[in-house]
């Protein structure tokens, strides 16, 4: 295949050419998943947080719609421009990462206290949200250009290391979770470009060094790198019932919660998550209430969809038409399956307790709207793919 | 516009293919595990979380049931309940933060009206410096530790109305309504009737109390202990749903407190009081003789079946003190040894030599041992000497001759030394003379439905040698040094001696005299005393009756028995009688006798028993004044006061002139 036969020279007007595609051309299935958790996440908020508000009984629900609306909206306008556009832009959006976490840290000391968004006119953003997308972005970029160099060490620890940077500033914020999501996603991104098994097995050891040194060594020689209840809480679940009343009280609480759901959920009589004894339970721990009030079934409908969501996007990062196509899919999946994980194995307590949202489920505009920026991203990527394909072999359109 | 050839990458590079597989797997791998998890929670252990969160979300507001009235025989209201306040803390909800629980305990002082000041407060084995308050949540918490804890029991409507409007600053401060014991008759048989109070640890494993619920408030002595079963009722409870921090979401259901049974005692007021009075008088009367006085009881008792109709001991106190936490300065100076310890029932706990009013169970032994008829005569010459020793007269009065019935008149010291020299048997279980006491039941538990009896001591061979052998092991253990449980002597015939008049090693209660006269007044028959007489539910309608089955039969010659009567009445109404001059002009009969027992190192123990029968109401009544003096100057004055009241006579107080002892 001679790459030289077509260059591939597209401007803006190009792109925005869309509507002369036949159908949308975007993946169907992908986008059915996305509307059937945002359906899910509205039926079960609306069941939590019914008396949270006195008067209001809908005022999580009418919000979480709004952002679900604003995200489809950005979604549908990223799906419909050509995403390799925006690796010319890796400096640009590398730069906005570091910037606006920064931005966040000067605040939270000039007010002294831990705070992670910014108010904006009409909201507020998390830039470490907004931050995932940005990363997975800029990293692929990087990773692409310096694709030749994928077998040295030395790249290697330069992808790493520009991916720590954003990590630190949000574990300062304090995000520890997020921060994790940075290393997780860069570590995938190495992993699907291609770099050896020796350099990710070094890396994953020296994660490893790290946490225990942060978790159990600087502890004991009294250097507190985390905030105790930090520790504690990635400690804690180890042992849920060693101390109920503090930093476990939540394990406890939604492990009672998604228990007594049983098979097919209390429905209206859920008392462990309506009269709020799991806390956080339209943000972090929303899975609890699915478990809860529509028992294994419910909680099973939930999971699904994310397979389903999961399935697509390992389908588009092999049929993507360029490497950072396939850098960008990878990144999003392993963002999508990192917060999946930790987010529902918090819940049913097989994983520590860290501030990380359930994708598209948890209350929350930034997760909302950075969930759908990567999943427009997602629909980007197969959008160009058929184009690429299509021109290629001037088939029809399936 | 910018050239990137190199991204063309149409078909998928094996290398992308293996990670994009692994990638797939590992997220595969995942999602088994998390249903695996989520099968092994909702569908496995579903059904034991699901009582978990039932649970968690249900709190039950405890809803206490009155405790039943005590009555007296005519229905008179006795003990009974009135609603009040209480203001309790809930240990497992006060605030955890040290400062944030002192702030509470600051606050809750001011309301209370309690010291702020911190004080030494034993907590278990530890001490610690906490306010008032603080000491009694931590001291109840640790004796009971998942009950509320009693702050204030009667609180004002001041107190509970600010509270209720300010719940937000007092975290794990509760009002709730409750029911505080009233006595309306003060210190009216306060020691019979007992007291109440939450349920201790130590009393949950009591079998009196099987099924009681932490916090609950039960009888602790008394007959409110005796009959705590009937009396206190069943709590109730309200279910009610809460959300995490406790607010009520909802009402689930209730269970209504059941009250408690009536007791209606044996007891008859009217006599009561006026017994409580005499004694007062008695303890006058000592002081005019100039003996101090002392304590004091009386038992009225109704010969027939043991129904006490009376019973009380001075010096008494007022149970309404109970109803708030009382500090322990003030209950020292309330129940300690500077009030001579009112809270002692000494109509069955105070042991005492028994004097002269022993000399009936003398006579009864003697006479049915055969070692004398009614009509052996001795000559009291005022002296007798025996083993070498010389016993005497009181004041060394010489009665001349007299037999049975003249020595009980005249309370012949010097014929009953002779009755107990002529009875002494080196046997380890004595003569008829111990054999008779035991069957009159000294030395024994009368059984009385209501706790704290003192068996007290009737003296015999082997309880000599027993005491002489653990005084030889308490010496031996202490290196020589004498332990004062004995002075080693081995029984001698001036044991007996002393026995025969109620001196010496004899002690005996008020109860365990009243109930061997009683054995002597209907024909033998040795009664189980008790103060309660039925139980009834709220109608009046009986629901357990209590009459205890006699406890034994005495075998006594018609002969003999009537002799002593004999002997009990002339003592009570012939000229030279020991109590003839205080029952002068008293129009029913009376077979009573005094006593007066010395008592080492302080004045003599006042004492008098006697028996008036009545076809309908016949009656005993037994009266002792600690450091009262001769039988007839304090005690049988108090016993016609008695028993005009019974009566319904004109209540005179007559003190008698007899000095016998």
């Amino acid at each position: 295949m001679s790459a030289t036969a077509r260059p591939v020279t597209r401007s803006l007007e190009d792109v925005t050419r869309a509507p002369a595609l036949p159908r949308l051309g975007i993946d169907w299935l992908l986008t059915l998943g996305a509307l059937g958790l945002v359906a899910c996440s509205l039926v079960t908020i609306r069941g939590a947080t019914l008396h949270d508000v006195p008067g209001v009984p809908n005022f999580y629900v009418e919000r979480q719609a709004i952002y679900a609306v604003v995200g489809l909206i950005v979604a549908i306008v990223l799906s419909r421009i050509d995403y390799s556009r925006l690796r010319e832009m890796k400096f640009l959006i590398y730069g906005l990462l570091v910037g606006s976490n920064s931005l966040v840290l000067g605040i939270a000391g000039a007010t002294r206290g831990s705070r992670r968004w910014i108010d904006l006119p009409f909201f507020r953003v998390q830039p470490s949200e907004l931050g995932k997308a940005l990363l997975v972005l800029a990293l692929a970029a990087f990773i692409t250009d310096g694709s030749r160099h994928l077998s040295e060490r030395r790249f290697t620890a330069r992808a790493m290391l520009l991916a720590l940077g954003p990590a630190l500033l949000v574990i300062a914020q304090p995000d520890l979770g997020t921060g994790m999501v940075y290393v997780f996603v860069a570590l995938t991104l190495l992993f699907v470009a291609g770099t050896s098994w020796k350099h990710l097995t070094a890396l994953v050891a020296l994660f490893a060094v790290a946490i225990s040194l942060v978790l159990v060594v600087a502890p004991a020689a009294g250097v507190h790198a985390l905030k105790p209840y930090q520790v504690e809480r990635l400690t804690g679940f180890v042992k849920p019932s060693h101390d109920p009343a503090n930093q476990t009280y939540q394990i406890t609480q939604s492990l009672i919660a998604i228990g007594a759901g049983g098979k097919t959920g209390r429905g209206d009589s859920a008392t462990q998550t309506r009269f709020n004894f799991v806390p956080e339970n339209q943000t972090d721990f929303i899975f609890s209430v699915v478990g809860e009030t529509y028992g294994f079934a419910g909680a099973a409908v939930v999971l699904s969809l994310y397979a389903l969501l999961i399935w697509r996007g390992l389908r588009i990062l092999t049929t993507a038409k360029n490497l950072f196509g396939a850098l960008v899919a990878g990144g999003i999946l392993a963002m999508l399956i990192f917060q999946v994980f930790v987010n529902v194995g918090m819940t049913i307590g097989i994983m520590p307790i860290t501030g990380v949202p359930l994708p598209l489920m948890s209350f929350g505009g930034s997760s909302m709207l950075v969930t759908f920026i990567a999943l427009g991203l997602l629909q980007s990527i197969h959008v160009q793919a058929r184009i690429a394909t299509s021109a290629k072999t001037r088939g029809p359109l399936i | 516009m910018i050239q990137v050839p190199e991204e063309r990458r149409p078909t998928l590079s094996p290398q992308l293919a293996v990670r994009v597989a692994v990638l797939g797997g590992v997220a595969l791998a995942l999602f088994v595990i998390v249903f695996f998890r989520l099968w092994f929670l909702q569908v496995l252990s579903g059904d034991r979380y699901l009582a978990q969160a039932r649970n968690n979300q249900e709190r039950r507001i405890v809803l206490q049931a009155p405790r039943g009235t005590i009555l007296d025989r005519n229905g008179a209201v006795l003990v009974d309940n009135r609603a009040a306040m209480s203001i309790q803390a809930v240990p497992t909800r006060l605030p955890a933060a040290p400062a944030r629980r002192a702030e509470l305990f600051r606050r809750l002082a001011r309301l209370l009206g309690a010291s702020p000041r911190r004080r030494p407060c034993r907590v278990g084995t530890s001490t610690l410096r906490l306010s008032d308050l603080r000491c009694t949540v931590e001291r109840q918490h640790y004796q009971v530790p998942f009950a509320n804890v009693t702050l204030e029991p009667d609180a004002s409507r001041a107190q509970y109305s600010y509270l209720l409007e300010h719940q937000t600053q007092f975290p794990g401060v509760a009002a709730q309504p409750s029911y505080l014991r009233r006595y309306p008759f003060h210190g009216l048989a306060a020691q019979l009737f007992g007291t109440v109070g939450q349920v201790n640890t130590a009393e949950l494993k009591d079998r009196n109390f099987a099924g009681v619920g932490q916090g609950t408030v039960v009888g602790q002595s008394g007959a409110e202990y005796s009959y705590d079963r009937y009396l206190r009722g069943v709590n109730g409870y309200e279910r009610i749903s809460v959300d995490s921090q406790g607010n009520t979401q909802g009402f689930r259901g209730e269970r209504k407190p059941v009250a408690g049974k009536t007791l209606r005692l044996s007891l008859d007021l009217g006599l009561q009081r006026e017994g409580q009075k005499a004694l007062d008088a008695a303890q006058g009367l000592a002081h005019q003789n100039g003996n101090p006085g002392g304590g004091a009881a009386f038992v009225a008792m109704d010969p027939r079946d043991g129904e006490i109709l009376g019973m009380g001991s001075s010096p008494t106190f007022d149970p309404n003190v109970f109803a708030k936490p009382i500090s322990q300065r003030r209950y020292d100076a309330l129940f300690g040894q500077s009030a001579n310890y009112p809270q002692v029932n000494r109509a069955i706990a105070g042991a005492y030599p028994t004097g002269s009013t022993m000399k009936m169970i003398t006579a009864t032994a003697a006479l049915e041992s055969g070692t004398i008829t009614p009509a052996t005569v001795q000559d009291d010459s005022g002296s007798v000497v025996i083993g070498r020793i010389r016993f005497q007269n009181a004041g060394g009065a010489a009665n001349g001759p007299v037999d049975l019935r003249n020595a009980l008149r005249v309370s012949s010291d010097v014929y009953f030394y002779q009755l107990g020299a002529w009875m002494n048997s080196a046997r380890p279980a004595g003569g008829p003379l111990q054999q008779w006491a035991r069957r009159y039941g000294l030395g024994q538990d009368t059984g009385i439905d209501i706790q704290g009896e003192q068996p007290g001591n009737f003296p015999s061979p082997a309880w000599r040698a027993r005491r002489n052998e653990q005084e030889l092991r308490c010496e031996k253990r202490h290196r020589g040094r004498p332990c004062g449980i004995s002075d080693l002597r081995s029984w001698s015939i001036g044991d007996n001696v002393n026995a025969a008049v109620g001196q010496g090693d004899v002690l005996a209660s008020p109860l365990q005299m009243a109930d061997a006269y009683s054995a002597l007044a209907n024909g033998g028959k040795l009664v189980r005393p008790h103060v309660g007489l039925q139980v009834e539910d709220g109608l009046g309608k009986v629901i357990q009756p209590i009459d205890p089955p006699a406890r034994r039969r005495l075998k006594i010659a018609a002969a003999n028995r009537q002799a002593i009567l004999d002997g009990l009445h002339l003592a009570a109404s012939a000229p030279g009688g020991t109590s003839a001059d205080v029952f002068k002009g008293f129009p029913k009969p009376v077979y009573g006798k005094t006593g007066t027992a010395q008592r080492p190192n302080q004045a003599d123990q006042s004492w008098y028993v006697c028996y008036v029968p009545d076809p309908v109401r016949p009656i005993v009544v037994a009266v002792t004044v600690e450091k009262g003096g001769f039988g007839a100057q304090a005690a049988a004055p108090a016993a016609r006061l008695i028993l005009s009241q019974w009566f319904h006579l004109k209540k005179q107080l007559v003190a008698g002139s007899s000095k016998t002892l």
